[in-house]
């Protein structure tokens, strides 16, 4: 079997892969990059779209612009990664098993391991609806691969489920390659995504939003030949006599993202509600040496905050490998982030309490979308620890905060922090 | 009595979602009699700057895919290095369609110089390899 040895394994070659790999070859430390694609990159090398970089770089680029720029660190550093190879299980002594084509399996030995897996797109949305299972339905995001790296249509005529920035995104892309989008299809009063893609993606070109309505039915037995929208009232049951019929060959569902997590559970690690791992606010998950970051951890709309969270999983990599790895792991004491009221989850899951004096930064989304709240962290003895205004949060926005806890006052000895997003008080009196 | 009725000749000419905070202000273009263009509904500078350009002259980066011989894949993503009249696009992808280049393609290679003299040149977005 052939063997690999490296100080930090990271598993996928993502914006977050290759950010945490560059951070750890810069401490001097080896590190492999194991990707199962036939290139480096992930899922930014199918968003030929502009919007990224405003943060990392201050410059407005397309997802291949952007990850080129860190493809050619990765080569500049000469780190090395190996391709078409799908890590397939850790063992809890750190080692790990990959499959090749060439190699067959591969054993890897590594001090530390980034999980940057990224993550998959939900297909429940098609699960429920009734009809037979012709061919014509495919997900947001396998229809983006298809259309920009394959270069096939995947149909002529589309219905897209889902108002999440993919599926506004594909609606642009297969109206500039000559396909009618009949409508994008939204169960939720609101579009999900950013308002920027429902102008520039949808009202540019007259495609309908259809709002509180969903795909109850799927027409066809080889191929779609329409779909049945209902509307829905608020508990999102059906209401009768609201069908609609349109017409189309394909369906695209933009239904969600989650968080790909075999591998992490695989290796024994704990995982939270968002789908993700319980991590510190080190990143470090529930086994001591492995770290996570980007998608895998919690599904990001801004590739920016993908690679800064990954140089953060790639230096605390390195700090683990240099001081704590050959020592005796010492019980961490914590204290645990909980989400409250308007807050769908928050990451970090718990913070150390020898991290108590470090900023921290939290990062969460919210459930509904509401305007002019107040961010409060308070403590399990109900102690307010840290409060902030904002204009306006929505469940597609992640919200960031970097808080440092001991400046702020908290009390060390408390078990737990609340974190909630609430109406502020004073608008509340303004209104009345 | 006679403002207001010069103010409701004043028409709507266009309704503009500004996309510059989420805040997302509708802005509206209004034409008084002499066919003079004002905006209204806007919070900030910037929302007045985006409405104007919206309605004088509406633009957008065009980003797509062009097809390539012998790389790596058959298609290489491409971008117009500055924004282009937003009526214009169609044309301007229509143009890309008809063209197949060669790999090897770097970042950044103009593939096409001054696409339709729209004053835009159409770059690539990543580096691709040839495969024999
Ligand atoms: C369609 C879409 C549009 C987006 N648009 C924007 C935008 O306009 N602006 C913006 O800033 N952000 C955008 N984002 C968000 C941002 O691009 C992503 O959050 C970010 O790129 C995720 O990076 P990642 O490294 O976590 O995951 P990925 O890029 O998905 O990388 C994960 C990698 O891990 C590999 N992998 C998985 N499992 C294994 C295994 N077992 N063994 C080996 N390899 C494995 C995968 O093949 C993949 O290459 C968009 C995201 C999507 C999905």
């Amino acid at each position: 079997m052939k063997q690999y040895n490296a100080d930090v394994i990271v598993i996928g070659s993502g914006a977050a892969g290759l950010a945490a790999a560059i951070e750890v070859k810069k401490a001097n430390l080896s590190v492999l990059v194991i990707e199962r694609d036939k290139e480096l990159g992930g899922i930014t090398l199918q968003c030929i779209h502009n919007g990224f970089g405003l943060k990392e770089f201050e410059e407005e680029l397309t997802g291949p612009e952007y990850i080129q720029r860190f493809i050619n660190q990765i080569k500049e550093l000469e780190i090395p990664y190996i391709l078409n190879t799908m890590v397939i299980e850790i063992s809890n002594d750190k080692k790990l098993y990959a499959v090749n084509n060439e190699d067959g399996l591969i054993e890897i030995k590594a001090k530390a391991i980034i999980l940057a897996m990224g993550c998959r797109e939900r297909t429940r949305g098609a699960i429920n609806i009734p009809g037979f299972r012709p061919a014509g339905i495919y997900t947001a995001g396998q229809a983006q691969r298809f259309v920009n790296i394959e270069g096939y249509l995947p149909g002529n005529t589309f219905v897209i489920l889902g108002s999440g920035d993919i599926g506004m995104i594909m609606a642009r892309r297969l109206t500039w390659e000559g396909c009618k989008v009949k409508a994008v299809v939204e169960i939720l009063p609101y579009v999900s995504g950013l308002l920027r893609n429902q102008v520039q993606c949808l009202e540019d070109y007259d495609i309908p939003l259809i709002t509180s309505y969903t795909v109850t039915k799927i027409h066809g037995r080889d191929r779609v030949k329409g779909v049945t929208i209902s509307k829905v009232d608020r508990n999102f049951d059906r209401i009768i006599g609201s069908d609609k019929f349109i017409e189309c060959d394909t369906l695209l569902l933009s239904v969600g993202l989650i968080p790909e997590n075999e591998l992490t559970l695989n290796a024994g690690a704990e995982l939270s509600k968002n789908g993700g791992p319980v991590v510190d606010n080190n990143l470090e998950t529930t086994i001591a040496g492995i770290f996570t970051c980007g998608n895998v951890l919690q599904v990001h709309d801004l590739v920016d905050l993908v690679s800064a969270e990954a140089k953060r999983a790639g230096q605390n990599a390195v700090e683990y490998v240099k001081n704590r790895y050959d020592k005796k792991s010492s019980k961490k004491e914590i204290i645990k982030c909980l989400s409250g009221e308007n807050v769908n989850y928050v990451k970090p899951d718990r913070i150390n309490k020898r991290d108590l004096s470090k900023d921290i930064i939290f990062t969460l989304r919210v459930n509904y979308p509401d305007r002019r709240v107040l961010i409060q962290l308070k403590d399990n003895n109900n102690n307010l620890i840290y409060k902030r205004k904002k204009i306006y949060v929505i469940p597609s926005e992640m919200v960031e905060l970097i808080v440092n806890l001991e400046k702020n006052g908290i009390d060390p000895k408390c078990k737990s922090i609340n974190i909630e997003v609430i109406p502020r008080p004073e608008v509340l009196i303004e209104e009345e | 009595m006679i403002l207001n009725l010069s103010e409701s000749s004043q028409s709507i000419v266009k309704v503009i979602r500004c996309i510059v905070c989420p805040t997302g202000c509708e802005i509206q273009a209004k034409k008084n009699p002499k066919g003079q263009i004002s905006f209204e509904g806007y919070t900030c500078e910037r929302g007045l700057e985006y409405a104007e350009q919206e309605f004088y002259e509406p633009k957008r980066i065009l980003t797509t895919t062009m097809r390539v011989e012998n790389g790596l894949l058959p298609l290489i993503p491409v971008r117009s290095d500055k924004p282009i009249l937003k009526d214009k696009l169609k044309d301007v992808l229509k143009e890309i369609a008809k063209i197949k280049i060669k790999a090897p393609i770097q970042m950044g290679d103009v593939l096409i110089e001054n696409i339709l003299e729209l004053g835009a040149n159409v770059i690539a977005s990543r580096n691709l390899i040839k495969i024999s």
